[in-house]
Order: structure tokens, then C-alpha cells, then sequence
């Protein structure tokens, strides 16, 4: 991994057109702006990891016999 | 065109009605075109199914009628990468993880799955910073909701 040190205001430029901005640093949070184009998705990696564990877990269902008796009590 | 599914066995379906998942989902990356099959007639329940791998494929509900005031706010990006251009043309649907007994079944509302119709294209939209859980115990008795927020 590539580690750059980086003050207040100072940016970095990952390829042509995505810059990361330090905008603030408060205590141990800081805060980045992140301008990229619309087409690349930004997000928060334990929010990516969680829908990823979800989607796993989704995919794993092994009978839907669960869901018709959900049907029949409905009706 | 012969599909082979996970839960329905072999179908027939048109190949006009596949979907493309231009990126895949988060953790199917590879798998970049659906059907979406209803499970069975006068359920609530769809299987958006991998054509690709016949084991990939996903229980899904519209979640309007299931959570009341959901709303699924979509970004410039979705409405640029699946083309939309008329509110009408889009569906909306969420995954549920199935889970014995039924009840303890989930629902991700935090990533709705978002199909414009009209150009048969799909992605799964993460909501950052939605109040809605990749776990919402979506059939729940009230009674027994007083883990939620």
C-alpha cells in the first residue's frame, strides 16, 4: 500500500480526474473530500463489507419452502 | 433461451426479459446478468436469478408494500448508469435473507436493487447514508421489534 503524508487543505490526484482533500483533522478523525467522476461509486468501506455479508448471506438460502408457508398463513 | 435455476429447475425464459448488472453485486462481482422469475403465483416473492450460475440467485420483494414510508432516494449516478429517464420505468426491489423460522427472516433495505425496466438494466444501490439496515426483520411481529430504530 501506498502511504503519502498529507496537512490540512494538502490533496492527492489518483489518476485524471479523482482528488482526495484533507479537509479537517479533529482529534483521531479526519475528515476527506473526495471529488471523482459520477460513475465511480464512493462509500464507506464497512458499509460496502456489510452489504457484501449480506449479499453472501442472501445467496445462501437453501430452501424456499419457508416462504409458501408464509403464503398459506396469509391467505 | 434454457435457463437452469436454483429454485424453479429448468425454464424457458425470453432473452429480452435478462438484465444487466453492468458491475455485478457486491460479492457477485462476476455475475453481470439476471432474470427476475416470480417464485410462485400469488406470493409476494421474486428470485432474481444469475443466468450465469444457476446457484446465485436471490429472494426479493417489492419493499413498499411490506415497510411503510420506505423511500429509496437514487443518486445522479444510478439515473446515469441505468439510463433513466421516466420515474415509472423503475422498480424497486429488496433482498431478504431467509431464515428458519420465518419470521426471523431479513430484509436489506439499506441496498435496494434498482431496475429500469425500460433499458432492462439493474444495479444494487447502496444507500451510505440511509437510516435503513442490511438486516430489517421485515416480518416481525410489532410486539418483538423493540431492537429496532
Amino acid at each position: 500500500m501506498l502511504v503519502l503524508s498529507r496537512k490540512i487543505q494538502e490533496a492527492i490526484q489518483i489518476g485524471d480526474d479523482i482528488e482526495l482533500k484533507i479537509i479537517s483533522i479533529e482529534g483521531d478523525q479526519v475528515k476527506i473530500g473526495i471529488d471523482a467522476p459520477k460513475h465511480v461509486e464512493i462509500h464507506r468501506k464497512e458499509v460496502y463489507l456489510a452489504i457484501q455479508e449480506e449479499n453472501s448471506a442472501a445467496a445462501k438460502t437453501v430452501s424456499v419452502d419457508v416462504l409458501k408457508g408464509f403464503v398459506q398463513t396469509k391467505k | 433461451m434454457k435457463l437452469e435455476t436454483k429454485y424453479q429447475g429448468h425454464i424457458e425464459v425470453d432473452e429480452k426479459t435478462v438484465l444487466m448488472f453492468e458491475k455485478g453485486i457486491p460479492a457477485f462481482e462476476t455475475e453481470t446478468s439476471f432474470v427476475l422469475l416470480p417464485l410462485e403465483e400469488g406470493t409476494p416473492f421474486l428470485v432474481l436469478q444469475s443466468t450465469k450460475t444457476p446457484e446465485v440467485a436471490f429472494i426479493v420483494i417489492n419493499p413498499f408494500e411490506f415497510v411503510p414510508g420506505y423511500e429509496v432516494k437514487l443518486p445522479d449516478s444510478t439515473i446515469e448508469a441505468l439510463e433513466i429517464e421516466k420515474p415509472e420505468d423503475v422498480a424497486t426491489f429488496v433482498m431478504l435473507t431467509v431464515k428458519e423460522p420465518f419470521n426471523d427472516t431479513t430484509a436489506n433495505l439499506q441496498a435496494p436493487v434498482i431496475i429500469n425496466a425500460n433499458k432492462q438494466k439493474g444495479k444494487q444501490l447502496l444507500m451510505s447514508n440511509s437510516p435503513y439496515e442490511t438486516k430489517h426483520a421485515i416480518f416481525k411481529e410489532t410486539v418483538t421489534t423493540k431492537g429496532e430504530k
